[in-house]
């Protein structure tokens, strides 16, 4: 736990009668204080390229009142620092006259270790790895003319607290392993990446059977696009694999289901509640609760306990997620939603881990029923337009199915669709859910924070692929 | 107040002396501070205020050909020390790479330029707070207009940059921003889009009216859009996506994508990559300029380039680290390229609407899908279509793909420049891509 008061001329004490004073008059509104503190090591074309070490110290101040929300921001916790945002805070809201909520829910389950996962291993031991990472991949395969390879490590600590004194804590450890190669065969240059990562210590990642399954599939993507193919143009059936190709589910429908742009009524959603939005056997929930996950956090940047969610179940639209500010102009609940990137963002509500559940049908049930289609299996980014529900996803690792069968690898394509229907269009769910291995990182409003996904392998009936081959 | 140039400096001189201090040979320090005060409103409302006071310092060791770096936002003395130590540390236990090294002296900027960067102007939250009054009833005057979002921003940043070869500058910017977000509603869609202003100086920003009007008409047009089928078609990108092919242009020419080998664009110097009516520079000196700087963040001065020359690449943008592998000097594009624009062509904007009886105009692209190591392109885009030079209706969910090695062949432009952004296009065509609809 970082003692934010240590080296301040503030004491607690003064914090908590500043915050008090200035949220007298507000709907909600706390004092979020944070220390962070990260590395990154990266070996790049046979070198380690960079260490770099960060530390990050600041506060945001919040007042609520109404729809209106007052933030300010410092890196120095001090008297005047403090009393300079309190008298920004009131100012913005000087005529207003509301009811402080003093509610929010304990809970004392942790999903992760009070642990720094920087310290735990020494530099040269994950430089090590690194070269043993670089000298595996290019003494397997002649075609690798590129490495690059990276841990990244991160010990963020919180301390909310609220009018009234009341405080919340939480210590959130936070890795990243990734390796991305580059191979070369007759003038043709493709990459293929992967990686793993979690709330935990890097000891899963450094042991080699883990470190080179991890360069395995990368190089594994590498050769299977030297093959590929220009992809198709038009709509077409789409076969996605289970894991990491939920990130359709978290742009197709996720985004669409937080409640600030419910509220808003931006959302192609935000009138859609108690209705069908999926086919039948489609359950989606978001779930902050898995040990040890990216997007699990026991409890949210406003100090809420995070829960399982259900959003969408057997086809019908449940809930939406929700931070405390969303949920008091909504008269719902916070889900536990409530996120930020640090200090310097304001609280939205976020996605966590969002999940397809299982169904019933087998993989091969779902190539076999397909004509003419794609069979998705890795993706890169996506993103999607709230308003008008179109969303995209790039393809990293897809193939041709032709006659039930499947065929050649196709080059990286967008996929595009329309989020409100394509959950109408998916026609089979498969028994195989898994979950994503750990690297997703979901940005809104300037801010990125980590999220995880899972999903069964999924059969949609129609989504236009947009390949070059018409 | 932001942090003036003698604390900034004192800062960087702190950390400086005590790096070589405890061993380092060679010291690299940037420095800044900045405040910045954004007030949202939404539906004609005060929806958010928001100010940001940011301190932040990058520190870079060297022992002869060993570095490694630090950054934080503390700036408390005990702070600095134990992340000096730890930098110096782990400078020490990290491996040589012979390309490590600060910039060659001969090449630091022995001057700031007199580029009008800042504008010590004050606007008070009342003051934002009445502009964007008046640009919420200008974006919702029609009544398809269901939600507006607008926001107001005052930046004021102050850096400072040194190293142990006794470079030591830096000079103050500011920036105003203001934008608005509309939301748009008829019977068979719900549509949204934008416009905003970004200036180094208040009085060059554009009215709050022209905002809002600008945004909630670039919304209703969107209304009802129709998808198409899947052919090959002549796509005229507006200035704001058109932009993005030259920031993609200046990825795969920067010199760590080079030296890596993992760009479309490698070993392409002094060959045609463009057709020949194609010119691009990359002028940092731009008075008010908002790409504009005295030197890039190592420190190396940075002149204008041409970079592409009738067509032929010319230049790459070059580095200290990169520059070194590749055998060539830095030309001060550390960090990237500065007010990037294609020169304009030749032929005005109604004839290159006109130029093909049917062509796709696209004004949104969405998606990460350019590859620069392959030039594979392929993203979801939304537009209208446009025959016989006239808009005819809105498009939506489709794609559009090709690769950067044909289509940089296949533009032309229009004679529409203006320097809105710090990367700037004409009114873009590109013939032959691929549209992937229905």
């Amino acid at each position: 736990m970082s003692n934010f008061f240590k080296n301040s001329d503030l004491s607690r004490n003064e914090a908590e009668n500043i915050i008090s004073d200035t949220l007298k008059k507000c709907d909600d509104g706390e004092l979020y204080l944070e220390n962070s503190k990260s590395e990154s090591i990266l070996l790049d074309d046979n070198k380690i390229k960079d260490s770099n070490y960060n530390s990050d110290l600041g506060f945001g101040f919040r007042a609520v009142s109404g729809e209106t929300v007052a933030y300010s921001h410092s890196n120095e916790i001090s008297k005047n620092s403090l009393k300079v945002s309190a008298n920004n805070l009131k100012s913005t809201l000087k005529s207003v006259q509301g009811i402080y909520n003093h509610s929010i829910n304990k809970s004392n389950k942790r999903y992760y270790e009070n642990i720094n996962p920087i310290e735990q291993k020494t530099l040269n031991e994950k430089i090590s790895i690194l070269n043993k990472v670089n000298d595996y991949l290019r003494s397997k395969n002649d075609n690798v003319k590129q490495v690059t390879a990276n841990f990244s490590g991160e010990q963020k600590s919180i301390e909310i607290i609220r009018s009234g004194g009341e405080t919340l804590t939480d210590v959130r450890p936070l890795v990243r392993f990734n390796v991305s190669v580059m191979v070369e065969k007759k003038g043709r240059k493709e990459t293929g990446g992967y990686g793993i990562g979690g709330r935990q210590s890097y000891d899963n990642y450094l042991r080699e059977d883990n470190w080179k399954n991890v360069c395995d599939e990368a190089l594994r993507i590498a050769n299977v696009n030297l093959e590929s193919k220009p992809a198709p143009a038009g709509e077409m059936k789409v076969v996605l694999g289970p894991g990491w190709p939920a990130i359709l589910i978290h742009e197709a429908v996720g985004h669409g289901l937080e409640g600030d742009f419910n509220r808003k009524k931006t959302s192609a959603f935000h009138d859609l509640m108690g209705q069908k939005v999926a086919s039948e056997g489609v359950t989606i929930v978001d779930d902050g609760t898995i040990d040890n996950r990216r997007g699990s956090l026991s409890i949210d940047d406003e100090g809420t306990p995070t829960e399982k969610t259900v959003l969408i179940e057997n086809g019908i639209l449940k809930n939406f997620m929700q931070d405390r500010l969303n949920a008091r102009l909504m008269k719902t609940r916070s889900t536990g939603s409530g996120r930020r990137e640090n200090f310097r963002h304001v609280v939205l509500p976020r996605m966590r881990n969002t999940m397809m559940l299982s169904g019933e049908q087998t993989q091969d049930e779902m190539i076999k029923s397909v004509d003419k289609g794609i069979f998705a299996v890795s993706f890169g980014g996506g993103q999607v337009d709230i308003t008008s529900g179109k969303f995209v996803f790039n393809c990293t690792e897809a193939y041709e199915i032709i006659n039930g069968k499947i065929g050649s690898p196709i080059k990286g394509a967008t996929l595009i669709g329309d989020g409100p229907s394509i959950l109408k269009e998916v026609s089979m769910v498969g028994n195989d859910m898994m979950l994503d291995p750990g690297i997703g990182t979901c940005g809104k409003a300037g801010q990125g924070v980590p999220v995880g996904v899972a999903q069964p392998s999924i059969l949609i009936d129609k989504m236009t692929v947009g390949g070059t081959k018409l | 107040m932001v942090k003036d140039q003698e604390y900034l400096e004192k800062k960087a001189s702190y950390c400086i002396d005590l790096a070589k201090k405890l061993g380092a040979s060679g010291v690299g320090v940037n420095v800044g501070s900045s405040i910045s005060e954004t007030v949202n409103f939404r539906n004609k409302k005060l929806d958010e205020s928001n100010r940001s006071d940011n301190l932040g310092i990058d520190i870079t060791t060297y022992i002869g050909k060993k570095k490694s770096s630090i950054s934080s936002s503390n700036l408390l003395k005990d702070n600095l020390n134990i992340l000096i130590e730890k930098c110096v540390e782990t400078t020490k236990n990290t491996p040589e790479d012979e390309f490590n090294a600060l910039p060659d002296k001969n090449l630091l900027a022995k001057e700031i330029k007199e580029l009008n960067l800042y504008d010590e102007s004050h606007i008070e939250n009342e003051d934002k707070i009445n502009y964007l009054s008046r640009l919420e009833v200008s974006a919702s005057r029609d009544t398809k207009i269901v939600n507006t979002e607008s926001s107001f921003t005052e930046d004021k940043s102050n850096f400072v940059l040194a190293n142990s070869d006794g470079f030591c500058k830096g000079y103050k910017t500011s920036s105003f921003i203001a934008s608005s977000v509309t939301v748009a509603k008829d019977d068979k869609s719900m549509e949204r889009d934008y416009e905003y202003t970004l200036k180094c100086h208040l009085d060059d920003i554009k009215s709050a009216e022209e905002l809002g009007k600008a945004a909630a008409e670039h919304t209703i047009r969107k209304l009802s859009p129709k998808k198409i089928g899947s052919e090959k078609i002549a796509i005229i990108f507006d200035k704001r996506i058109a932009k993005g092919m030259l920031s993609t242009f200046a990825n795969a020419i920067s010199s760590s994508s080079i030296s890596r080998g993992t760009s479309f664009l490698k070993d392409k110097i002094n060959q045609k990559i463009f057709s020949d009516s194609i010119n691009i520079f990359d002028k940092p000196d731009i008075i008010k300029g908002l790409g504009s700087k005295s030197f890039d963040s190592e420190g190396v001065v940075t002149e204008t380039l041409k970079l592409v020359d009738e067509g032929i690449l010319k230049h790459y943008l070059v580095d200290t680290y990169n520059g070194k592998k590749l055998n060539l000097k830095s030309n001060g594009r550390c960090g990237g390229t500065s007010n990037l624009y294609f020169d304009n062509g030749k032929i005005s904007y109604k004839d290159l609407l006109s130029a093909n009886p049917k062509c796709l105009y696209i004004t949104e692209t969405i998606g990460h899908g350019s590859n620069i190591i392959t030039g594979d392109y392929s993203v979801g885009a939304t537009g209208f279509l446009v025959e016989n030079g006239e808009f005819k209706y809105p498009i939506n969910e489709i794609t559009i793909a090709g690769n950067f090695k044909d289509m940089f062949k296949n533009i032309t432009l229009a004679n529409d420049l203006e320097f809105e952004y710090s990367t700037n296009s004409p009114t873009m065509m590109i013939e032959g891509m691929v549209v992937a609809g229905k």
